[in-house]
């Protein structure tokens, strides 16, 4: 790819990912740099802020601060890209938003004036998995897979917001039963398996997890109780909220609902790009899937070690 | 917003309620809600509702004739926003994000949740994350960023003290923090008014 071709993005990296589930925010920028996909930064990019709590609060702030962390990525003239479902919903609807409704748009820009900004709104927000799916596309991606799976069970979680609210997303209106991330994963040689209501929601988001844990957790039971019946060695996600909700909430889980579940639940869990990675060949450290530090109260709180056992037997 | 549509949604209001919520809805444009049949495919839907007490179609149906109830439970607060009910919605009533406008004229009433109040102003406010790193007590995660080769803080606002004061100065304009304080009031007003009813009793 020529350097005037080169795709470049502005990483928007929110809260979850940078300051809560590193190996995450590792994985993304290694994936990108070797498929030669400039991420530039987007320095003093704020909370995205989170559509379930800010929008909830106050409409106009929640567009006022999308806005200005989508004008830092207009100044470096590039979409910004996030691999969060959250900072997607967030930066997505408020693009769509404020392209519909010009009163809104004004009354932001009123606000920005004071700070020196100003929106425009000509950069699409995306999801990593739509710049993998869309912008490079399945052959360009598989041309990159040096190692294959022969034999891995995946239960995929898309979670909600990278494909609802489907009028303001890239999937051609498809929300009942997408396929792209199923895809990608197959990619790699794993399989996709289907699993009893493969779409709910982990139970984070929306202000729940906040609000009351125990109903985050029980979404996170449900889910979780439907991936094991259905064999599979791990989950493989695409936003850090999720991620959080199924790994420190599978944990959360195994306490408050111990008497409901039998034994306790122990599926690995996976981000997109550290799968990905993996079948690319990228060095597994790259990825933040070798623990090199002596932290306690950390993630990943369930233990991966089952993968990467199923990874050192079938990558051979 | 139409006079019909007005007329409508004032004639549904119940004689002991207040007309406020169905005013505010009003206002902010919810006036598709009127095209609600109640059919409860929201409800059908709802991911929450089949493990809280959470009823999308009544929290909507208190909207639309005004029962202030609706504002006060913590029902609403427990939509995880999967949006299926917006999608399914077969009068195409986006109801996932009237939930939201119903959220915010709750916290404008000051219905907020204390966990909600501290996120909003002990952490956002303050650091222009939603879920931060900096400080003492968050050393931890700075070391675990970086033993994952990153530097200990991210290039974000955490980095740039002045965007945290750029952030903190459109909050202010755009009324955020008017709107915090205010709820405050309200929700100690309400406690305090509580605490002498028991007093009394």
């Amino acid at each position: 790819m020529s350097e005037k071709d080169k795709l470049r993005y502005g990483f928007f990296l929110g809260c979850v990912a940078p300051n809560r589930y590193p190996f995450i925010e590792s994985s993304i920028r290694a994936v990108f740099e070797h498929l030669d996909a400039e991420l530039l930064e987007l320095e003093g990019a704020s909370c995205c802020p989170a559509p379930g709590v800010f929008r909830a609060f106050h409409i106009p702030s929640w567009l006022v601060i999308a806005a200005r962390n989508i004008t830092i990525a207009e100044e470096l003239g590039v979409s910004p890209i996030t691999g969060c479902n959250g900072c997607y919903g967030t930066l997505r609807d408020a693009w769509v938003e404020l392209e519909h409704d010009h009163e809104m748009k004004k009354m932001v820009n009123t606000h920005l004036a004071k700070v020196g900004r100003e929106y425009k709104g000509t950069k699409e927000p995306k999801h990593i998995v739509q710049a993998l799916y869309l912008d490079m596309g399945l052959d360009f991606l598989r041309d990159k897979i040096k190692h294959k799976f022969s034999d891995l069970k995946v239960a995929a979680h898309y979670g909600c917001h990278i494909v609802k609210p489907s009028d303001k997303r890239p999937w051609k209106g498809e929300y009942e039963n997408p396929r792209f991330l199923d895809e990608i994963i197959e990619l790699t040689g794993a399989k996709s398996i289907d699993y009893k209501d493969k779409f709910l929601c982990c139970g984070a988001g929306g202000a729940v997890r906040t609000a009351v844990k125990e109903v985050s957790a029980d979404f996170s039971r449900e889910k979780l109780t439907n991936i094991r019946d259905a064999g599979a060695d791990i989950i493989v996600d695409c936003c850090p909220f999720c991620h959080l909700q199924l790994d420190l909430g599978q944990m959360e889980a195994n306490g408050i609902y111990k008497d409901m579940i039998g034994e306790p639940f122990k599926v690995p869990v996976i981000y997109i790009t550290q799968l990905l990675g993996l079948s690319f060949g990228i060095d597994p450290n790259k990825l933040g899937l070798i623990k090199n530090h002596e932290l306690s109260g950390v993630p990943p709180f369930i233990s991966i070690d089952p993968f990467l056992n199923i990874v050192k037997e079938q990558f051979t | 917003m139409s006079e019909n549509v007005e007329k409508y949604i004032k004639r549904k209001v119940s004689k002991d309620l207040s007309t406020k919520i169905a005013e505010k809805f009003v206002d902010v444009g919810l006036e598709k809600i009127r095209a609600c049949i109640n059919c409860g495919t929201c409800t059908g839907g709802c991911p929450s509702g089949r493990r809280t007490a959470y009823r999308t179609r009544s929290a909507i149906r208190k909207a639309l004739t005004g029962d202030e109830s609706v504002l006060k439970d913590i029902d609403i607060w427990l939509c995880s926003t999967c949006y299926y009910c917006y999608e399914r919605c077969p009068r195409n009533i986006p109801v996932t994000d009237m939930i939201i406008k119903l959220r915010n004229i709750a916290v404008e009433e000051g219905y907020i949740l204390d966990a909600h109040f501290g996120l909003a102003t002990d952490i956002f406010l303050k650091t222009g994350h939603g879920v931060p790193a900096d400080g003492e007590a968050n050393k931890k995660w700075r070391d675990l960023r970086e033993s994952y080769g990153l530097p200990p803080l991210p290039p974000t606002v955490h980095s740039h003290p002045e965007a945290v004061k750029e952030c903190q100065e459109l909050l202010k304009s755009v009324g955020f923090i008017e709107l915090m304080d205010n709820a405050k009031k309200l929700k100690e007003e309400r406690a305090k008014a509580e605490e002498k009813k028991d007093e009394e009793a």
